[in-house]
């Protein structure tokens, strides 16, 4: 858009046709087009790829071509395994999202609401924060060993901190006069809270579970690459431990694979959750 | 119901000391779980016993070569991600074409959780540090990009159609215009682009073990046994990712200090 004009147009006159029969081809991005031009650059890429393995420009063993990636894949599929470790997974991610959500949404309430609790616990959260999963990882592996807890609290640890911070946030940005409202219409606490300040703030929360769902898919990959017999972190260490790069490469579009579909479902729950923001309009 | 004397209550604390509060009773129970013998664990380590190692780090140097390791593989691999996530951020910024062309693939690229393609670095880099340098400036790469394109992105149309008709150069309504409009959101992405330079080069010493750095003092404290090494290392981390942020904030008040004028 901002490269296409030119510097000060200038109306000009209507050139001769045989001059220059054809008009400068612009791009208005139709989505037909824009699906087609879109698929350039990956394609690009797999032929790239496929050339470079059946060229041998790279040995096989660091790069194994799209086809074998594509077998190794469909045999993960058939044996289970994939779906097998895709779910140990995915309740690990359930699990300590839901238990990180829980405690973030308590500590923002507490931290929006009441200035004496966010004096006092503020800066003890804040300095826990600081510290990312993987720091609090080898402390924790002493704690509580290799076991379920271990993955559980640490993906707990990567939803509570952005869930926490935005929901603060969230509750500190609700207008003022929506409180007055709320209290000349004689709202009790738990209906100022349930009725007014919560949806008020549900955009910055939303803000916050998002983020932290994609925490959550980032620090459980490190977690099983580093400290797991099972997951899809895992299949990955065991790819590599017995150089197949294929089973690593089918592992990397699988793990890519979830996130995606984690990131879409949220959009669709957001579009429900605040449709209620545009029906008001 | 029996109220509690006044000097009690939370409120009577004055403000700045509450938050001290929390820390110091850990610190202290800690200290009375260690004195009162009762805990025989040898995970259970005193805190003095953490301040005694610590020092011995630093007296030995031990610390300083690992600290400096550390911050040096960060700010190069953030230095070289951020400056790639900035540059490709205002050219797909500036041009729909290329926009259409690579940010789909870039945008599934991005679901892929970082940590993913380690082995893959490792295969490709090996372990030392050049992998780690470019496993953290991949992490550092996504959020500076992200956020540069869509402050790029949303740049208000009248200030490019006032630098048009004063008829600046391309350069100029990028250096003049462009950047420092998009300037709050590419500072996001740069306040990002350190947390996660910072994650990153963690992780890498974890999983690209060789070489020293404060990734390997938490985890050869942990294959030992050494609790306090582990706290230690903890601490630091802490620290580090703390001055990060407070050198960010600085730069980003000094940087976007016309706009509170």
């Amino acid at each position: 858009m901002l490269t296409q004009q030119p510097l000060l147009p200038l109306p000009t006159a209507p050139e001769p046709v045989a001059a220059r029969p054809a008009r400068r081809w612009q791009w208005r991005w139709p989505v037909g087009e824009r699906v087609l031009i879109a698929l350039v650059f990956p394609l690009g890429l797999l032929l790239l790829w496929a050339l470079a393995a059946r060229n041998e420009w790279v040995a096989p063993q660091i790069l194994p071509s799209p086809a074998t990636v594509l077998a190794a894949l469909s045999e993960l599929a058939q044996s289970g395994d994939l779906t097998r470790n895709a779910l140990v997974s995915f309740w690990r991610v359930i699990d300590g999202f839901a238990l990180g959500a829980v405690l973030g949404l308590l500590l923002g309430i507490g931290f929006g609401l009441s200035s004496l609790f966010r004096d006092y616990v503020y800066p003890l959260f804040k300095a826990i924060a600081q510290v990312p999963v993987l720091g609090w990882l080898p402390f924790l592996i002493l704690l509580l060993g290799m076991e379920e807890a271990l993955k559980v609290v640490l993906v707990a640890k990567a939803v509570m901190v952005p869930v926490a911070i935005n929901t603060d946030q969230g509750i500190r940005s609700v207008p003022a006069q929506y409180l007055e409202v709320a209290r000349i219409y004689g709202f009790s606490r738990w209906q100022l809270l349930t009725r007014v300040i919560l949806p008020g703030a549900l955009p910055g929360i939303w803000n916050g579970v998002r983020y932290g769902l994609t925490n959550a898919w980032l620090a459980l990959v490190a977690v099983e690459l580093l400290a797991s017999s099972e997951g899809l972190g895992f299949l990955i260490v065991y790819g590599r431990q017995l150089y197949q790069l294929d089973v690593v490469l089918a592992a990397v579009v699988i793990i890519g694979g979830v996130g995606f579909v984690l990131d879409k479902l949220l959009s669709l729950i957001e579009q429900r959750l605040l449709r209620w923001r545009r029906d008001a309009f | 119901m029996t109220t509690p004397p006044r000097y009690l209550h939370p409120a009577a604390i004055p403000p700045a000391l509450r938050g001290w509060v929390l820390p110091v009773l850990i610190v202290f129970l800690w200290w009375a779980g260690y004195a009162s013998g009762r805990i025989t664990s040898p995970l259970f380590v005193s805190p003095g016993k953490v301040v005694d190692s610590a020092l011995e780090l630093i007296r030995t140097g031990t610390l300083w070569q690992q600290l400096g390791a550390s911050l040096a593989r960060d700010l190069a691999g953030f230095a070289a991600g951020a400056l790639a996530g900035l540059t490709l951020g205002v050219l797909l910024g500036l041009s729909r074409l290329a926009e259409n062309i690579f940010n789909p693939t870039l945008n599934a690229f991005k679901q892929v959780s970082i940590f993913a393609w380690v082995p893959l670095i490792s295969l490709w880099f090996g372990l030392g540090d050049l992998a780690k340098v470019a496993f953290i400036g991949l992490a550092a790469f996504w959020p500076a990009f992200i956020n540069t394109l869509s402050g790029v992105r949303g740049v208000p149309k009248e200030l490019v159609e006032v630098a048009r008709v004063l008829g600046f150069g391309r350069l100029q309504l990028v250096r003049r215009v462009i950047l420092p409009a998009a300037l709050p959101a590419i500072f996001s992405g740069i306040y990002l682009a350190l947390i996660y330079a910072w994650l990153a080069t963690l992780g890498s010493e974890y999983l690209l073990t060789a070489g020293v750095g404060i990734g390997n003092l938490l985890t050869d404290g942990q294959e030992q046994f050494r609790m306090d090494n582990v706290l230690l290392g903890v601490i630091l981390v802490g620290l580090i990712g703390f001055g990060f942020t407070a050198l960010a904030g600085g730069l980003e008040r000094y940087l976007t200090r016309w706009q509170r004028r």
